[in-house]
């Protein structure tokens, strides 16, 4: 009986199997074989070996690129989940009505699209006619370029951390959610304060979906595009073709039709996400109970 | 809320036994306090961006840069309605379009994703076939690829078959939900107990009887979660639709705003349409938030289901 049934794992598998093939595995393999190939005017498709994987390797543009996502992750991981947890644990202490409309009002930028998301902020950072020019003026001070090359990460961070704050604390607010409340008053009985129970009992109890969303904020920011994307054209040049990875390899295969390099850019990247995110499951491994 | 029956309780106490508890309650008052002040200025925060796109959305071009009233106040030109009706008829009513491309989009790409998500979760949950534990772990891995991995080939096999351009393009890539299906098993796994599917199975219920009659209605808060999350997901989505759709008529409002972004700030006189980004993305927020907030208490609940052991 159980060999039989079994089969019928493949069964109700098949269909989402069929898409991960076509739409996953095909143009995974694809692109990897584009990778290891060149285009060239006279020869056509020739085989490169690893010639774009070197060539990325030395890429100044490239590797400028993967410094400034590593850069942001360094930044938005632990802001964004800093932020989320505080806001998760105050939640979780106070129920009033007040605190229920923040909760509503924190999350509602996931909502957003973030191509609006940026554009709302491109119009807000504006030299010419964003709130901080009136806010400046009013203090006969000359309003700070939020746009130029050197504020743009900082106003990049902020977009980003706008847009997901709220998703990673409603995450980390059900798991709190979850616990029983036996475990509190114990807490209480044993003379713990507030602050002790929700760093000493609630934090610990909730590592595991900490770490959740500390991969899902790792592998999106070293993907990073849809903002720098947005902006470019709002911020001069302050970002260019190469600010991130994921916006390079977009540039270098639609604007440039090099879909061989571009391919081998996106595999370096994806390597570099995959170290990233093995290392950091690895080092916090104990923490998470993911063993 | 309910009361609560501690001040019955204080009634009781002694007198030194009271002032402790008046203390006590004074203390957790004034942190309260403090602990709402924060709240109010995070809440400020992130309202601040909508509240800007709720007025921004009223305004004339003209009324976005020299408005009366400041870039976070209304102008003392009204122009919300002109610029619905300029939407409605910007450029043949393309507006329009993007609105119903970006609706297909999400419902026909979430939808599928939805199915197939329930379909592969609940045979990864519940049945010990050969290959399972390396089929997951490689679906684990894939949540890992980044999205231009993927697109640029997707695009280049797309283009070979004549398939960019077309609503496919943008449908059928979204019928991929790794994510879906890891939420669905880890659901699925608690969920539904193995001797419930043993019992109907001594009843003599085939296995595709018992899924739909048993399994299925029992993961409704997870079907309900993966159908959100990727609806959510497939009305956001810009990588995909940038990247394989060049036809106006079939980009999906992301795109398309963003175009008229790009149109406007390498502008001509006559094409600047700032009114219509402004107003345009505030109209495209609206069904989200609305959907937010009738669902709250799915998504409240769902949006936790891949973090819980």
């Amino acid at each position: 009986m159980e060999r039989k049934n079994a089969r019928f794992g493949w069964v109700f598998l098949a269909p989402f199997a069929v898409v991960f093939l076509v739409f996953l595995v095909l143009p995974l393999c694809y692109a990897f074989w584009m990778s290891l190939h060149t285009n060239t005017l006279a020869g056509g498709e020739q085989f490169a070996g690893l010639e774009n994987y070197t060539k990325a390797f030395s890429d100044q543009r490239f590797l400028s690129g993967m410094a400034r996502v590593a850069g942001f992750a360094l930044v938005f991981v632990p802001l964004q989940i800093g932020l989320a947890l505080v806001f998760a644990l105050i939640l979780d202490d106070v129920r009033t009505r007040l605190s229920r409309f923040s909760r509503l009002l924190i999350f509602a930028p996931y909502a957003i699209p973030g191509v609006i998301g940026a554009l709302m902020w491109g119009f807000l950072y504006s030299p010419s006619f964003g709130p901080l020019v009136s806010f400046f003026d009013f203090l006969h001070l000359q309003a700070p370029d939020l746009l130029n090359r050197d504020s743009i990460f900082w106003s990049l961070t902020n977009i980003v951390t706008w847009q997901w704050t709220g998703y990673y604390m409603i995450i980390i607010y059900a798991s709190l959610q979850s616990i029983d409340p036996s475990i509190y008053e114990a807490a209480r009985i044993d003379g713990a304060s507030k602050l002790q129970t929700a760093l000493q009992v609630k934090v610990p109890i909730v590592t595991s979906s900490l770490v959740l969303t500390m991969v899902f904020a790792l592998i999106g920011t070293l993907q990073f595009f849809t903002e720098p994307q947005v902006l470019a054209p709002l911020a001069g040049n302050a970002i260019d073709a190469a600010y991130t990875p994921n916006l390079y390899a977009y540039n270098l295969a639609f604007s440039y039709q090099q879909f061989n390099y571009a391919s081998a850019i996106s595999f370096a990247l994806g390597l570099m996400v995959f170290l990233a995110s093995i290392i950091f499951l690895i080092a916090t491994r104990k923490k998470s109970g993911l063993n | 809320m309910t009361t609560s029956p501690a001040p019955l309780l204080d009634e009781a106490v002694t007198a030194s036994g009271r002032t402790k508890q008046r203390v006590n309650r004074k203390a957790k008052g004034e942190r309260s306090v403090g602990l709402h002040i924060l709240l109010a200025v995070a809440s400020l925060y992130f309202l601040l961006p909508l509240w800007w796109l709720i007025v921004a959305g009223t305004k004339s071009t003209q009324g976005l840069f020299t408005g009366s009233g400041g870039p976070l106040w209304f102008d003392k030109n009204f122009a919300l309605f002109d610029n619905l009706q300029q939407l409605a008829t910007y450029n043949n009513g393309i507006y329009l379009r993007w609105l119903g491309n970006s609706f297909l989009y999400a419902t026909a790409g979430g939808l599928g994703a939805t199915i197939l998500a329930v379909l592969a979760g609940y045979a990864f949950a519940k049945y010990r076939f050969r290959g399972r534990t390396i089929s997951f772990m490689i679906l684990l891995a894939s949540v890992m690829v980044p999205a231009t991995a993927l697109v640029i080939p997707t695009y280049v096999l797309f283009n070979n078959l004549g398939l960019t351009n077309t609503i496919w393009a943008v449908i059928l890539p979204s019928l991929l939900s790794p994510f879906g299906v890891y939420l669905m098993r880890v659901y699925v796994q608690d969920a539904i107990p193995d001797e419930l599917l043993d019992a109907a199975r001594v009843d003599g219920s085939g296995e595709i009887r018992t899924f739909f009659t048993i399994a299925l209605p029992l993961m409704r808060p997870a079907v309900v979660t993966v159908l959100l999350l990727s609806v959510v997901g497939g009305w956001n989505n810009y990588f995909l639709p940038l990247a394989m759709i060049s036809d106006q008529t079939l980009l999906p409002v992301t795109v398309g705003l963003n175009a008229w972004q790009v149109q406007s700030n390498s502008a001509t006189a006559n094409s600047l349409v700032w009114n219509l980004v402004t107003s345009g993305s505030l109209v495209s927020v609206i069904p989200l938030i609305i959907s937010f907030l009738l669902l709250q208490k799915y998504w409240q609940g769902g949006l936790s289901l891949g973090s819980l052991k």
